[in-house]
């Protein structure tokens, strides 16, 4: 079976979503996620949806269990590029997402991640003083 | 009402919720629905078809092309021989509020849809109809 | 209803179609549909043995029944019909006169022929004119709708043009709601800015509704979902101009307000630029600084 490959980017994963996924594929993505988080230590985690056309509430539930799992091994999740189309139906399906960031592109995603590091690092510096 | 396509797919298997999703796409094309109103009910037909899948034990769906009164629609009925649904009405509820489970399936694919009608018998099936007009 | 009559009246269409159709045609030029040239006479013609020949295989098939399935070509042919009618500029009363000018003929056709008697040629006729009354009176319901139609697209348009997206400052935009926002509208709208945020990859979108009039509950829902859908994108949304009343009618409606609203789109700007790291400082101090040290002016 294809699995949706997982980019090392910094100290963040990248995912790309290109396919029309079937419920395994999803699953299997969750699973792959949570494993390279701890494998690789990553502080963040970039889903890029912006080939997607449906997102269903199966699909939301997925990018929420991820940002829940991500949370717990102290990582940000980011989804960026949801298309027009996607996030007026979702609204209106009522899946709200209120666990997930999201952000315009990859580039703001990354940086919003970045940004969101740096500012724990100078807590935990403060902290120290 | 005059129907100018019909096309049915068997639901047994999550890959045939896929299939459904793209059946979906390519009538709703044809018919000529704006993209919005294209995404709506692609992805109202997913909801209906997972639910037919998980709680309805498998299914099949019917999309067809109507027309009426010189106006196109999509319209797409889901069947299935499954336990059916206790309260409807709960159950069009239910998903709004916890948005987990059935319900949010069922109360969404409403909401994504211009009509939406469903019935259903404890023990002999639950079927359920939804349409959007160009 | 009486298949009987149904397939005597598509018999009799069919033997007497060389003199029902001229003089239908005749008919149709005397009210004058050809006037002006908005149809030709040879389409005209071909419009008219269509309808005749679908008339009469729905008869023959299904009666005097007009709510029978094998009505459907016809009615079908009679909506296409109607439609460009109404987009070509005919009143409704023209285009309903294509069926209604049917019955003189069909009628004529009626008592010339020998073989009915007095009370069969009186019940045919009454059939008849139930017959071309309800299809008479569907071609009036295609043509309203087909005007409605245009109504709605036009709104579309309207709503379009008088709801543009502006560009405040990169990664600011702003939308300045004018008026009544109605269910149709408000997807426009919305559909609108999202596109324009994507477009110009926003940050932040400032919908501004000093222009608008009233807020109700599902107005306010309306501003939600546009609200909802952008930050799902990614981008963070401001209202701004809410007057008092606004603000007043919203607390008694109970309707809860989850964005940033400033009183007035500058209040909304100013924390737009700051938000996205901005800021705006006087530039008087620096050109005295010029003038001291005797430096030009490029």
């Amino acid at each position: 079976m294809d699995r949706i490959p997982i980019l090392k980017f910094g100290n963040a994963l990248l995912v790309t979503i290109q396919v029309d996924m079937h419920d395994r594929l999803a699953t299997a993505l969750e699973e792959d996620l949570t494993a390279k988080i701890v494998a690789h230590n990553a502080r963040g985690v970039l889903i890029d949806i912006s080939a997607l056309e449906i997102v269903d509430s199966f699909i939301g539930r997925m990018l929420d269990n991820i940002a829940a799992v991500s949370r717990i091994l102290d990582a940000d999740t980011v989804v960026v590029g949801m298309r027009p189309a996607v996030a007026i139906t979702l609204v209106e399906l009522g899946l709200s997402l209120t666990g997930v960031k999201t952000a315009l592109n990859v580039e703001r995603g990354m940086a919003m991640i970045q940004s969101r590091l740096s500012e724990s690092e100078a807590d935990d510096a403060d902290d120290k003083d | 009402m005059p129907t100018t396509k019909t096309e049915r797919l068997e639901i047994r298997l999550s890959d045939d919720v896929v299939r459904v999703r793209q059946l979906t796409r390519s009538l709703a094309v044809e018919v000529g629905l704006s993209l919005v109103d294209q995404t709506k009910i692609v992805t109202a037909s997913s909801e209906l078809a997972r639910n037919t899948l998980d709680y309805g034990g498998g299914g099949q769906v019917t999309v067809e092309i109507v027309e009426q009164g010189g106006r196109r629609g999509l319209r797409l009925t889901f069947d299935d021989k499954g336990p059916g649904i206790a309260d409807v009405e709960q159950a069009l509820k239910d998903g709004f509020t916890s948005g987990k489970g059935m319900g949010l399936g069922l109360g969404g694919a409403k909401r994504l849809s211009n009509e939406f009608s469903i019935e259903s018998k404890l023990g002999e099936g639950t079927k359920v109809s939804i349409a959007r007009w160009k | 209803m009486d298949r009987q009559v149904g397939s005597d009246i598509a018999s009799l269409v069919s033997r007497n179609e060389q003199t029902i159709l001229p003089e239908w045609m005749e008919l149709q030029k005397k009210a004058g549909t050809l006037h002006i040239g908005r149809i030709s006479e040879g389409e005209l013609q071909s419009q008219s043995r269509n309808f005749l020949h679908l008339l009469r295989d729905a008869l023959g098939k299904g009666g005097s029944d007009v709510s029978d399935p094998a009505y459907e070509p016809a009615k079908a042919m009679l909506a296409e019909l109607s439609r460009s009618r109404a987009l070509q500029g005919f009143s409704p009363s023209e285009t309903a006169r294509f069926i209604f000018s049917l019955k003189e003929p069909l009628f004529n056709a009626l008592n010339r022929d020998k073989k009915l008697s007095a009370d069969q040629i009186a019940s045919t006729v009454w059939s008849t004119t139930l017959l071309l009354d309800e299809l008479g009176l569907f071609t009036l319901e295609i043509f309203q709708k087909s005007r409605e139609e245009v109504i709605v697209r036009q709104q579309r348009e309207i709503a379009e043009l008088s709801t543009p997206v502006v560009k405040l400052w990169d990664g600011i935009l702003a939308l300045p709601l004018i008026g009544t926002l109605d269910s149709q509208r408000t997807q426009v709208v919305m559909e609108n800015l999202l596109q324009t945020i994507v477009d110009d990859e926003a940050e932040i979108a400032i919908i501004d509704i000093t222009g608008v009039p009233t807020v109700d509950t599902l107005t306010a829902q309306h501003l939600l979902k546009t609200v909802a859908a952008a930050r799902l994108m990614g981008a963070d949304c401001m209202i701004s101009g809410i007057r008092p009343q606004i603000a007043q009618t919203m607390v008694h409606l109970g309707v809860e307000l989850n964005v940033i609203s400033k009183a007035t789109l500058a209040d909304a700007l100013s924390l737009a630029l700051r938000q996205t790291g901005r800021a705006v400082v006087k530039v008087k101090t620096a050109a005295l600084e010029n003038k001291k040290i005797g430096g030009q002016e490029t």
